[in-house]
């Protein structure tokens, strides 16, 4: 992770680290805190505590979301200190709704030069944000609005699992794991387990985001604590509550940054000091799928054709 | 003996009630999402609940802590991406009902998610949109689930997050929304639909000691009040046992 946030993130760069509520990449951000980037614009449908803790630590200039909240808990303190009375930093915002960024990483993923949609109508958003226009339908004249496409210099894509070419597949609530990695230009996936192809293969369908697209695989388990993944660990809410405490102190939040972000070297050493209790605690119970069959096509099985297409006699 | 019944569990019991007859509903978080998965117990086993996380077709062991809960995704009908699920469910015109919230509403049924005062400089900086928008742009119909308070419920909005019926009449229609808009707001104290050419928010039942005086002193605008007024349903023994031991045991929501 170190050398993959060295080699990819810069100074100014527009960063996403996405997931909805699930895949969340702490591992990432807390190694982008480490190494002190500064001036980043952040992409985010909901910040979530991941941006709180990076606003908090001084990396970000900018924040391009569509819900600024703690998920059934409250306020992103921290974001709001820097938005309110700019600590450490002052803060841009760039307000959406979510389908609004969903487009906008559409429209980046797909080379398109904007994404139209049904929202903002009546909406004193595109008041507040010039870059939600209004185009007319060239076909019916009709008014619709309009988001430009986002292309992050940098994404970071937790997921389930890899090859080590960068074949990625998710499960679960897989967000927009898959835009956000075709709209960006350069990709880090990090995954709990790295695979062989031969895995990867056996379930094609599964695979959201080709190696293709993909400059990095980092291995790096329970990487997305306090948020979850699928299968693997269950969300720690008790940390998201907890969160909720200590971010309306910024005393207090720099003292957290320096106990499991800046006195830990890496993933590994903060796992270790979460605990195994911890962990066992957000273990999930089983529940597998069904297999189902691909089929098997081997290369003569289909070369006796039984005279059905040969009627020329 | 029970506990008496407290206006918040009367209201979550009203909104589980107003979704009979639904069968596909957009589920938000905290209260919305306690109505919903009281009614999928109660009357409607087959009410189809979908989640803005990509969900269709929720069927969850344990009542989700968020919108985002992998509680959601175990045993659910179809799990997909955040674009498909706003594309083709949400846009696509799939969605019956949907539930929303605010801090601010208006006579309309226009509602304030994002902030108190001046955009720029909030009094109080909330949330924003989430899907909160595109929902109240596209949902067949809308139920509004929030608490009668008089700051809440305001003659004009600080800040439009999502369009209710706009200025009143057809103007909902006329700038080309494909929902109906609001069809009910449902409170603790209070429920209001918006039946009238006009569109706007009309009292029809009150909450039991409560009456159209008590209820306008907490609307900042001269109340349309219905010429029958009810009172709001009283909960079963069965809906309040569900909401207290199994969908809020701790009392988050229902206090």
């Amino acid at each position: 992770m170190q050398e993959a946030v060295s080699q990819f993130v810069q100074d100014g760069m527009t960063i996403a680290i996405e997931g909805f509520t699930a895949f969340i990449c702490f591992a990432a951000a807390h190694e982008i805190i480490r190494q002190q980037k500064h001036n980043l614009t952040l992409c985010r449908l909901t910040p979530d505590l991941v941006y709180d803790q990076m606003v908090a630590a001084g990396t970000a200039r900018k924040l391009i979301f569509s819900y600024l909240g703690n998920p059934g808990v409250g306020s992103l303190h921290c974001i709001r200190r820097a938005v309110e009375q700019a600590i450490p930093n002052p803060l841009e915002l760039e307000e959406y709704s979510h389908f609004g960024m969903i487009g906008r990483y559409l429209a980046g993923a797909s080379n398109l030069p904007f994404f139209p949609l049904q929202s903002y109508k009546g909406s004193d958003l595109p008041k507040v944000n010039s870059q939600i226009r209004f185009i007319e339908s060239p076909y019916t004249g009709e008014k619709i609005a309009v988001v430009p496409p986002l292309k992050p210099d940098v994404a970071f894509i937790h997921a389930q699992r890899a090859d080590r070419h960068g074949n990625t597949q998710l499960w679960g609530l897989i967000g927009i794991q898959k835009e956000v990695a075709f709209a960006a230009h350069h990709v880090v996936v990090v995954v709990e387990e790295i695979v062989p192809e031969e895995t990867i293969r056996r379930d094609p369908n599964r695979t959201l985001i080709p190696g293709l697209v993909v400059d990095a695989v980092v291995c790096e388990p329970f990487g997305a604590h306090p948020s979850y993944v699928q299968g693997y660990y269950d969300r720690d809410n008790a940390f998201y509550l907890a969160w909720d405490k200590i971010s309306r102190d910024q005393v207090a939040v720099e003292a957290w940054l320096s106990e499991w972000v800046f006195d830990v070297p890496d993933r590994a050493t903060y796992i270790q000091k979460l605990g195994t209790e911890r962990l066992a605690q957000l273990q999930p119970g089983e529940w597998f799928a069904e297999g189902v069959n691909y089929g098997r096509y081997s290369p003569n099985s289909q070369t006796d054709h039984g005279g059905i297409y040969d009627q020329s006699g | 003996m029970t506990a008496p019944v407290t206006p918040a569990e009367r209201m979550i019991i009203s909104a589980a009630r107003a979704l009979y007859g639904h069968r596909v509903v957009f589920v938000g978080v905290g209260l919305p999402n306690i109505a919903c998965n009281l009614a999928r117990r109660t009357h409607s086993p087959g009410l189809e609940l979908i989640y803005e996380s990509g969900v269709f077709g929720a069927r969850p062991a344990r009542l989700p802590l968020s919108i985002g809960d992998p509680a959601l995704v175990t045993n659910a009908t179809a799990v997909m991406s955040m674009a498909d699920l706003f594309l083709f469910y949400l846009q696509g015109g799939r969605v019956d009902v949907a539930l929303l919230g605010g801090a601010q509403i208006d006579r309309f049924g226009n509602l304030n998610t994002t902030a108190i005062g001046d955009y720029a400089n909030p009094r109080v900086r909330l949330p924003g949109s989430g899907g909160a928008c595109e929902i109240a742009t596209n949902a067949r119909h809308i139920l509004i689930i929030m608490r009668l308070k008089k700051r809440a419920f305001v003659s004009k909005l600080d800040f439009c997050t999502s369009p209710g019926h706009l200025e009143g009449s057809n103007s909902r229609q006329n700038l080309g929304l494909p929902g109906h808009g609001p069809v009910q707001v449902i409170t603790d104290r209070a429920i209001f639909d918006f039946a009238t050419p006009a569109k706007e928010m009309r009292l029809t039942a009150v909450a039991p000691g409560e009456t159209a005086e008590s209820i306008q002193k907490e609307v900042g605008w001269p109340l349309n009040i219905s010429p029958s007024l009810n009172q709001m349903p009283h909960p079963t023994p069965e809906e309040l046992r569900l909401i207290r031991e199994e969908l809020d045991p701790q009392g988050l929501y229902r206090q």
